[in-house]
């Protein structure tokens, strides 16, 4: 019921969002509204959270096709994404308040974002492929006009139209792959889908089918080309949603459809899967690292977790496939334990990232900098969701990311030899993702937070509205409280994978709380409350014996470094020298990444220049690739556009022919 | 209860004897090199003194810059107190596994790299860019030592893994020696020693981690220099404790196999100090950019390693 208010009453804001006017408060009134409904669809999916397996509430409403009614349920694993979703978009509405007086252009965001929000929460309810799908558009179409919001950019306008391409594309695949678990009789209840029984062709279509639409949303490598273009282009708080959210919704399709709805996913899949996780991972942040724009930056970061993900949900795949379904429940733990993650810190980071656009007008790392001491809420909180991101204890990203890496660690466990051998090198893509990310937010939050301002903006900063620092601190605070008592949450999220493996699972087997000891008490265990606690001592331990044996006295003085006077602070490391070292060993193979000194003749005035040459082997060779085919096919057709009347009858007649040729070959079989 | 007992003691321990292992290190370069050199206490002595120093920082230093020596220090330490030195029957043993192990030391590094950001000079920025970039190959090396580990003894837990190997549920495997060699380069290069970085350098374009500690004066300085040996500790019981987990005392042992293993301990430190001591005098520091040959090349040894688990196993 409160959910059903809720969802109705996104709907009417989105009609009111479009009489909101020129006046500010009546946009702060819509965001207000938007935040209060999500609070209470954020209730519902707390409250259905632990229900038992099939008790939760449906309804069926007599809207949509003419033959099938619209079916809606809630059952645990809706409940589950609906938490995550809620809890962001709370968080941005309430952020709204602020911020949409900052926004060039309000009117052209506010009347999209209730819609935007009802579709993704529709999506997660849905319990037919009817209103998946169109939940599923309303979602994407929404966030394409969101991504429109600032037109007048060629940029964005370009990011909109990749995105729309690449949306339509998704949901293709998604209609098609719908179309094959329907069957001939078109049963597209969700029910009718679990108790059909695919055949083997269809069986493999179905799962690539899902890979490729729910994975062309999620962001995974190569299908992530519009991401990086449309989640920066939005306004911040939108960003923040897309990228901490939509993604999960995305992967919420793909769990439906993998674990619940085809059931009987080849083990082999789960591997593909896993392996594509690895690869999306250590690509994406190998492609943030290179960012000097730090939304671009943070939406390539998405496309690294999106693959921790996967790797979590590849192996769980796996598992079940080979009928080891307590291992499968504890991968998929890990992977939704990441998932829940990632919608926090990265909604923290895209909230902080447009705090930052607020107080100085920029979001390149070279003219940032500083910013920790004009900002200190966001200071604070950014270098929050810099360590939860790194995946560095005591914080949330590092319990999901230890998670996994247990969940690996028995991958060889398998009878396969591609897992035997496949894991390992997984294992490896996996921890080397990890590092990177901490060196690509040790260089986010060091060039941007940290240092001396690099430019006029960011010496000037102020701070933001209070509704945008109590956001990112809320956030931040849900940083810490999801890492310090981890058993609690994989408690939870054992209610949600029970019915989709079908195994009664607890992360905290014989240690109890806190302790999270997936296998056993000797397997290895990990308590993030002991371990904060420990760790928080020493600390103070240490404080106390540096004042006790020597003295407190401060001095503040000139920068010593090394004897050198500097003035200028462009003399201080930029983001492109940070990621130089990086960039000679990871990227010289995979981007064909060049450097060339441009020096001037003696007594040439001009500046010497150190010129970068990167290259995207993903766009030039697969979507500029496809481009050409696309404009080489048209260039075909175009010729036929220009023809005498007495060549068109001509065509119309031959096709005719050979149509009825077709239909005599037929008939006579 | 006697777990908390040891684990206060290692607690006590660690950081007591870590100068001391620092100050012989230097002792047997020193010797080596043909000077005389100072008294292997001498670090006791700096650190002392540091402490008495007043701490001068920068007026461009934020929050961050003060409060890395103690969240580094903290983390090391604490570090260091999972890693069984003499016994494996330790409080803390199953709060943090090898990952965590990893991690911890990965905060360390993360706060000690933003800290080398923080005043905004060239020279703190190239040391953060550099320990990063080191970061990034040696800290998955380490996780691939630690799966083979665990393929070898079912657990990712350190006491666990010494229990089982002295219950001699191990004969002299492939797999064994090439996780050692991929953990003791990673060890070289997460304490930065030659040959990837040089302690003794104050020679701005070669340091990487003296260039992030640049600033650091007074306490704060006593601290990154107190971390640095806590690590260097820290290594040495691991690398002993895995691989030459002989005489360390185990859940339900009396007070005299702790001695036993308290000088095992000991014993271990001084032939691993002495042996890098040893191996520092005798090689030369590489380039920058063969850092990268280098520990993808324990990234490869460590991925060796687990998968010539399944080779002999085959056979």
């Amino acid at each position: 019921m409160l959910i059903a208010a809720a969802l109705s009453a996104l709907l009417a804001l989105a009609v009111l969002g479009v009489a909101t006017g020129a006046e500010m408060w009546r946009h702060r009134l819509v965001y207000l509204c938007c935040m209060i409904a999500s609070l209470a669809l954020l209730a519902g999916g707390i409250k259905h959270l632990g229900q038992t397996p099939g008790t939760g509430p449906a309804i069926i409403l007599p809207i949509g096709l003419p033959w099938m009614a619209a079916h809606f349920r809630l059952d645990n694993l809706s409940a589950l994404f609906m938490v995550v979703v809620n809890l962001a978009t709370a968080a941005a509405s309430a952020y709204g308040i602020g911020y949409c007086s900052h926004l060039p252009e309000p009117r052209r965001v506010t009347p999209f974002y209730p819609l935007f929000l009802f579709g993704m929460n529709a999506v997660l309810i849905a319990d037919d492929a009817f209103m998946f799908l169109v939940a599923w558009e309303f979602m994407s179409l929404s966030s394409w006009l969101l991504v429109l919001a600032d037109h007048k950019n060629a940029e964005n306008r370009h990011a909109a139209f990749v995105y729309l391409v690449m949306a339509c594309f998704g949901t293709f695949c998604l209609l098609t792959c719908f179309g094959l678990m329907a069957g001939g009789e078109g049963a597209y209840s969700f029910p009718a889908m679990r108790a059909a029984k695919l055949d083997g062709v269809s069986g493999f279509l179905v799962v690539l089918l899902a890979l490729l639409g729910a994975g062309s949303k999620a962001g995974l490598v190569p299908l992530h080309a519009w991401l990086p273009l449309a989640h920066p282009a939005a306004p911040s708080h939108v960003s923040a949603l897309m990228s901490g959210v939509m993604t999960k919704v995305a992967l919420y399709g793909l769990i439906r459809i993998l674990f619940d709805l085809h059931g009987e996913v080849n083990w082999a899949w789960g591997a593909v899967i896993m392996v594509v996780g690895g690869i999306t991972a250590v690509l994406g942040v190998l492609y943030a690292i290179l960012q000097d724009d730090l939304k671009k930056l943070l939406a390539y970061s998405t496309v690294e977790n999106i693959g921790v993900a996967v790797i979590g949900l590849g192996l769980a795949i796996a598992f079940k496939g080979s009928g080891e379904k307590t291992l499968a429940a504890l991968a998929l733990v890990a992977g939704l334990y990441h998932i829940v993650n990632h919608s926090i810190f990265k909604t923290l980071w895209f909230l902080s990232a447009g705090a930052v656009i607020t107080a100085t007008g920029e979001r390149d790392l070279g003219k940032l900098g500083g910013l920790t001491k004009r900002m200190p809420w966001n200071g604070v909180a950014a270098l929050v969701g810099a360590i939860a991101i790194s995946a560095l204890p005591p914080l949330n990203g590092f319990v999901s990311e230890w998670l996994i890496f247990q969940s690996l660690f028995k991958g060889p466990s398998l009878p396969h030899w591609a897992m035997k051998f496949g894991v390992p090198v997984v294992g490896a893509m996996l921890a080397l993702a990890a590092a990177l990310a901490a060196a690509c937010f040790v260089r986010a939050y060091g060039i941007a937070f940290l240092g001396r301002p690099r430019s006029r903006a960011a010496a000037e900063a102020h701070q933001v509205p209070v509704s945008m620092r109590l956001t990112v601190a809320f956030l931040a605070v849900m940083c810490v409280v999801l890492g310090a008592i981890p058993v609690t949450i994989t408690d939870a999220l054992s209610h949600v994978v029970t019915p989709l493996t079908g195994v009664q699972f607890a992360v905290s087997a014989d240690l109890g709380w806190p302790w999270l000891s997936p296998v056993s008490s000797t397997r290895g265990s990990y308590s993030g409350t002991v371990l904060v606690m420990t760790g928080v001592g020493l600390c103070i331990i240490t404080l106390l014996l540096a004042r006790l044996l020597g003295t407190s006295r401060l001095r503040r003085a000139d920068a010593w470094d090394c004897g050198h006077k500097e003035s200028i602070p462009q003399s201080q490391y930029t983001g492109q020298s940070f990621a130089q070292p990086l960039r000679r060993v990871f990227c010289a193979s995979i981007f064909a990444a060049r450097e060339s000194v441009d020096m001037p003749d003696p007594g040439d005035n001009r500046p010497a220049e150190l010129k970068v040459r990167v290259i995207d082997p993903i766009w030039v060779g697969l979507y500029a690739g496809i481009g050409r085919g696309v404009d080489f096919i048209a260039d075909l057709v175009n010729r036929i556009q220009y023809l005498t009347v007495r060549r068109y009858l001509l065509m119309m007649f031959a096709t005719l022919v050979l149509m009825l040729l077709v239909v005599a070959v037929r008939q006579s079989q | 209860m006697s777990a908390v007992l040891w684990q206060l003691l290692q607690i006590v321990l660690v950081v007591a004897v870590s100068p001391l292992i620092t100050g012989w290190v230097r002792l047997v370069k020193s010797r080596l090199n043909g000077r005389t050199g100072a008294s292997p206490f001498q670090p006791y002595r700096d650190i002392y003194r540091l402490l008495q120093k007043e701490a001068v920082v920068a007026h461009s230093a934020s929050w961050v810059f003060r409060a890395a020596p103690y969240v580094t220090f903290g983390s090391v330490w604490l570090a260091a107190c999972i890693v069984p030195a003499f016994t494996t029957n330790l409080f803390l043993a199953q709060a943090a596994d090898l990952i965590a192990l990893v991690a911890l030391l990965g905060v360390a590094r993360f706060w000690t790299a933003l800290a080398g950001m923080d005043i905004g000079t060239s020279f703190g920025g190239l040391g953060a860019s550099r320990e990063m970039m080191i970061a990034s190959l040696a800290e998955p090396a380490m996780l691939m030592v630690t799966f083979s580990l665990s393929l070898i003894s079912g657990t990712t837990a350190p006491a666990q893994i010494i229990a089982f190997i002295l219950s001699g549920g191990v004969g002299i495997e492939v797999s064994l020696g090439l996780a050692l060699a991929a953990l003791v380069m990673v060890a070289i290069a997460e304490n930065g020693r030659i040959p990837i970085d040089n302690p003794a350098t104050h020679l701005e374009l070669t340091m990487v981690h003296e260039a992030m500690v640049l600033e650091y004066s007074g306490r704060h300085l006593a601290l990154m220099e107190g971390a640095g040996m806590v690590r260097l500790t820290l290594f040495m019981a691991l690398i002993g404790g895995l691989f030459a987990p002989w005489g360390m005392a185990q859940a339900g042992d009396g007070v005299l196999a702790v001695l036993v293993g308290l000088g095992a301990f000991l014993a271990k430190c001084f032939i691993l100090a002495t042996a890098l001591g040893v191996f520092e005098t005798s090689i030369a520091k590489m380039r920058v950019f063969r850092y990268a040959d280098f520990l993808g090349g324990a990234l490869l040894l460590g991925l060796l390693a687990t998968i010539f688990l399944y080779v002999s196993e085959a056979v």
